[in-house]
């Protein structure tokens, strides 16, 4: 199934893009993509900040399971204000 | 009103937005880019965000803000893209029928944002620029 991933600011950087499409097999979690992408992108494998996970613009948790088409965003430290 | 935008933000575009005949008090915040930090010399501060979800984020700790105190209207508006010395980056404006209510809830809204709203801050400083941020909060929203 397919997935969209957005990347934005130090992880946006290191992987070189802002978006991504992925094909994975059904079933995976959040955590077994960000395991995929840190292989397919090796700059974000030394990443050792503390993410934050969101599918579909809600935060959720490392083992949350993905569908088809789902939007996926890695949200590094937050900085805001 | 929970907005994201690229432009300069207007601090009377907020008080407008929450003026309302119930309130006694109207409290506002301005976050503005300071000129040092941990001390560099900070040129400007260059924002980034994940527009339609910090949006919702934004709009969700307003409804939080509204059961824990009882203010009347809540606006919060984030500028990104580089964000000059002095300039406002964030402005909260709160009206509510008596001013501690209001006062608290902008503290609310601020702190919440710098915890779990996905917008992120660089700084571009003499010889560099470095992402800032240590995710040391928890959003609001559960899952």
């Amino acid at each position: 199934m397919k997935v969209k991933v957005k990347f934005f600011a130090i992880l946006r950087e290191r992987a070189g893009t802002g978006e991504i499409t992925k094909e994975i097999r059904e079933g995976s979690t959040v955590r077994e993509l960000w395991e995929i992408l840190k292989r397919d992108y090796p700059k974000l494998a030394p990443v050792e900040m503390r993410l934050l996970y969101a599918v579909n613009q809600d935060y959720v948790n490392a083992d949350c399971v993905l569908k088809e088409l789902d939007e996926i965003v890695f949200v590094p430290p937050v900085s805001g204000g | 009103m929970f907005r994201i935008i690229r432009e300069a933000i207007h601090l009377q575009d907020l008080v407008d937005f929450v003026t309302d005949p119930e309130a006694g008090a109207i409290v506002t915040f301005i976050g503005t880019t300071r000129n040092n930090n941990e001390g560099r010399r900070v040129i400007a501060l260059d924002y980034e965000a994940y527009p339609e979800m910090a949006e919702k984020e934004l709009a969700r700790l307003g409804e939080e803000a509204k059961k824990r105190w009882n203010i009347r209207r809540m606006a919060i508006v984030h500028r990104i893209g580089p964000v000059q010395i002095t300039e406002p980056s964030v402005i909260i404006a709160v009206s509510a029928a008596h001013r501690a209510d209001a006062f608290e809830a902008c503290r609310f809204a601020i702190e919440e944002i710098k915890k779990s709203v996905p917008i992120w801050k660089k700084e571009v400083f003499e010889g560099g620029e470095v992402w800032i941020g240590t995710q040391s909060g928890q959003p609001l929203s559960k899952f």
